[in-house]
């Protein structure tokens, strides 16, 4: 199927659930996305992998994102459907100051640990998960390292001279 | 804690179904001589069967994606090289189709028949860690020992064409620079025509050996509806019974030119993880046949100044020359913004790349698609109710590579 | 005729420590003799993270064999254990590990820090990695690379035999060494 048709198959099979809720449709390069909003996205992914045309039943992956402007935060979904080799990408953002959202391991069970790794680099909290830790960073670490207001390296470094490293 | 109670002691010892079950815990834990790669496992065990697991990951976490936030395009290529360290020309690959996705670049074709070459060494280089270290898990270090001749000799033709052995950093975004010395060519012909002897050297020590197929027959199975539940990709997910292979089904780099078999097993064991990975081999093998014979010609690269050094008579003697060599060599590439998501068949399945530009020198995000991370979850799963050294065997066979699972 | 076998074999003949020679005895010094020994038994502990590892399997195998120099049996047991190669990246996660291990190892040790991110963090200069194992042990050789080849490992495993060979039984109790331990904070 075209990846036009694609788009308009699954934008409109999405706007007879959740006609309020879907905030952008549009293909970039070759991937149909669509921006959902918060109090439906349980919902709308629930309906991608249960309906007989679309079926959804593969997510390929789960990642977090922050907005450029540093206020919001995002979660994006690759989901995947292997028999007609359907493939859309699924996002949706929400202030940072209360990141809630409901999980999706009810869904597919593979978003355990990618909803951890948000989690870790993010602070997303996912409303509903079995066992919300740390999984790649220390456990006791209190910040979320891939916000952008949070510095790369190391700093507790005394070794490093800043007039090599341009600072 | 016997079920049995002798007649003397039955007032004595209260029944069998009063007395509360004791588990140990044993901690499998990062540095262990068979866990190869550090990951951490705390087990339940009810004497020597596994009750329960909970895995630990992390212990190699190095941040790549930050890192990749401050990186120029072309220098994240050697980030990419440490995700999965088996195979990394495959990953590099990977990278560099993703960013000709986003520019929109045309790639000839001979360039892509020169990637898949190295695509496929790759590909065979990975299997045979991977199934010569199973051999090694059951107790057969011969085949691991000879087999590794045979990675020197793929170690031989990347370091003609890149200079590294392991981190390879091969090839451009675009192509390659230039094309491979002609006693390169004469390497890769010798390695088809030499290796399946070995492969089949090491293929009759192990595949029909009585011992391994006890040992390995019906340890840590999965099913199909599990595996696809859990995310599988790769020889993992093929193991169970699904044929989902990104070469097929989404088809990069003129994989459609080529004619080949994607192996699929039956049960999802070990055994058949270990045979579909030995399958593998074979049909790279056939690929690499195929790209050889029909081999077009043309450029090795695209028409994409940004990314190649002019020659240096033109720097000197042209304006546009001098600007494109100044900025390829500080690293300020023009690169529109966008996102793009584009996924190859790496050695353990789906390497994802989700690139996110926002016109900089740098990605805005960059997020790897990893599958060891998303398949080792159904670890614990796969190992519930079996034996130790099973558990053991398992985490081999499924080619868990902790770079990839953590980075 | 042994004269003629011996110069057509070219086979050459270690050097023997210096001492005195007669018909039936060697006399020579403990240190000299316990060192000879010592550097061509090495028992490593092979810790490897990354893709150092690769490269250190490598060596172990046919084409670059570490067992002529002696290192044939990888003990993974700390106790059993003389020198602990660090091969790969160490993250924060794994520091506590790896200090454990070298704790439990028996004197006399030797630490060998392969590849550039166990010797000084390597590429990875974050948050998450640990800048050089030697904030956390003291190391003896460093060998860098990225990853290093097996021929640089090798070249890292004479040093260290060099170490072995000429090291003094009183070293290991000297007041200097156990400065240095304290202040890594290794009791």
């Amino acid at each position: 199927m075209d990846k036009k048709e694609l788009l308009e198959l699954v934008h409109t099979k999405l706007k007879e659930k959740f006609h309020g809720s879907i905030e952008s449709a549009e293909l970039l390069y070759d991937f149909p996305v669509f921006v959902i909003n918060k109090e439906h996205i349980h919902d709308a992914l629930s309906f991608l992998k249960t309906d007989s045309e679309l079926n959804f039943h593969f997510l390929t992956d789960l990642t977090g994102f922050q907005t450029p402007d540093e206020k919001h935060l995002g979660v994006i979904y690759h989901l995947h459907n292997m028999s007609k080799n359907f493939r859309i990408r699924v996002k949706t953002f929400f202030a940072m100051s209360n990141p809630e959202i409901p999980t999706a391991v009810d869904i597919w069970p593979a978003a355990n640990w990618m909803e951890r790794e948000t989690y870790d680099f993010y602070g997303v909290k996912f409303n509903g998960h079995p066992n919300l830790k740390r999984i790649l960073n220390v456990d006791e670490m209190d910040i979320y390292p891939m916000r952008k207001e949070y510095p790369l390296e190391d700093q507790s470094r005394d070794d490093k001279s800043d007039k090599m490293f341009g600072r | 804690m016997s079920k049995k109670v002798s007649k003397e002691n039955k007032d004595i010892v209260p029944p069998a179904d009063t007395m509360e079950k004791e588990y140990s815990i044993l901690n499998l834990g990062p540095t262990h001589p068979a866990t190869h790669g550090i990951f951490q496992n705390v087990l339940k065990m009810d004497g020597e069967i596994i009750h329960e697991a909970t895995p630990t990951v992390g212990y190699i976490h190095r941040a790549f994606e930050k890192l990749a936030e401050r990186r120029p395009y072309a220098q994240i290529t050697t980030l990419t090289d440490r995700l999965n360290y088996c195979s990394s020309p495959i990953n590099n690959m990977g990278w560099y189709m993703t960013v000709e996705k986003l520019i929109k670049a045309e790639i000839p074709k001979r360039a892509e028949y020169m990637r898949v070459i190295i695509m496929e060494l790759a590909r065979i280089s990975d299997h045979l860690i991977c199934n010569s270290v199973i051999g090694v898990d059951t107790g057969a270090m011969t085949g691991f020992l000879y087999i590794f001749q045979w990675r020197e000799k793929i170690y031989d033709i990347y370091e003609d064409i890149c200079g590294a052995r392991l981190t390879t950093n091969i090839g451009r975004i675009g192509g390659f620079d230039q094309d491979f010395p002609a006693k390169t060519w004469d390497k890769i012909r010798n390695f088809v025509k030499e290796y399946p002897k070995a492969l089949q050297e090491f293929a009759n020590l192990l595949e029909r050996n009585k011992i391994f197929m006890d040992r390995t027959v019906n340890c840590g199975p999965i099913s199909a509806e599990m595996a696809l539940d859990y995310s599988f990709t790769g020889p993992n997910l093929r193991a169970a019974g699904v044929d989902y292979d990104v070469r097929v089904a989404n088809p990069y780099s003129s994989y459609q030119d080529f004619d080949f078999i994607v192996p699929v097993g039956t049960s999802g064991d070990t055994y058949d993880r270990f045979m579909v990975r030995q399958e593998e081999m074979w049909q790279s093998l056939k690929i690499i046949e195929q790209a050889m014979k029909n081999m077009p010609d043309g450029p090795t690269h695209a028409n994409i100044p940004d990314f190649y050094l002019p020659p240096k008579e033109q720097v000197y003697n042209n304006m546009e020359a001098l600007i494109y060599h100044f900025k390829i060599v500080m690293g300020e590439t023009d690169i529109p913004a966008g996102e793009v998501y584009h996924a190859v068949e790496g050695g353990n399945g789906e390497l994802g790349f989700y690139l996110v530009s926002d016109g900089g020198r740098t990605p805005y995000r960059l997020h790897f698609r990893r599958p060891c991370f998303i398949y080792y979850q159904a670890y614990p799963e796969m190992i519930k109710g079996s034996f130790l050294s099973d558990a053991i065997i398992t985490m081999s066979s499924m080619n868990i590579i902790a770079g990839e699972c953590d980075a | 005729m042994a004269k003629g076998l011996i110069k057509r074999t070219k086979l050459e003949i270690a050097k023997s420590p210096a001492g005195l020679e007669g018909p039936g005895f060697f006399a020579s010094k403990l240190e000299d003799v316990i060192g000879l020994a010592r550097a061509n038994s090495l028992w490593p502990l092979p810790f490897a993270t990354s893709c150092c590892g690769i490269e250190f399997m490598a060596t172990m195998a046919s084409n670059y064999d570490m067992a002529r120099f002696g290192a044939e049996r990888l003990s993974f047991s700390p106790r059993q254990a003389d020198l602990l190669m660090v091969m790969g990246t160490i993250a924060k996660k794994m520091g506590p590990t790896l200090r454990q291990v070298y704790e439990q190892m028996a004197e006399p040790k030797w630490v060998l820090s392969v590849g550039a991110c166990a010797s000084s963090g390597g590429i990875f200069d974050t948050y998450s990695v640990l800048q050089g194992i030697d904030r956390i042990i003291p190391v003896d050789v460093y060998v860098p690379g990225c990853p290093p080849r097996p021929e640089q490992i090798i070249e890292g495993i004479m040093k260290i035999q060099e170490l072995a060979k000429n090291e003094s039984f009183r070293r290991r109790n000297s007041d200097e060494y156990k400065k240095m331990l304290t202040s890594y904070g290794i009791e």
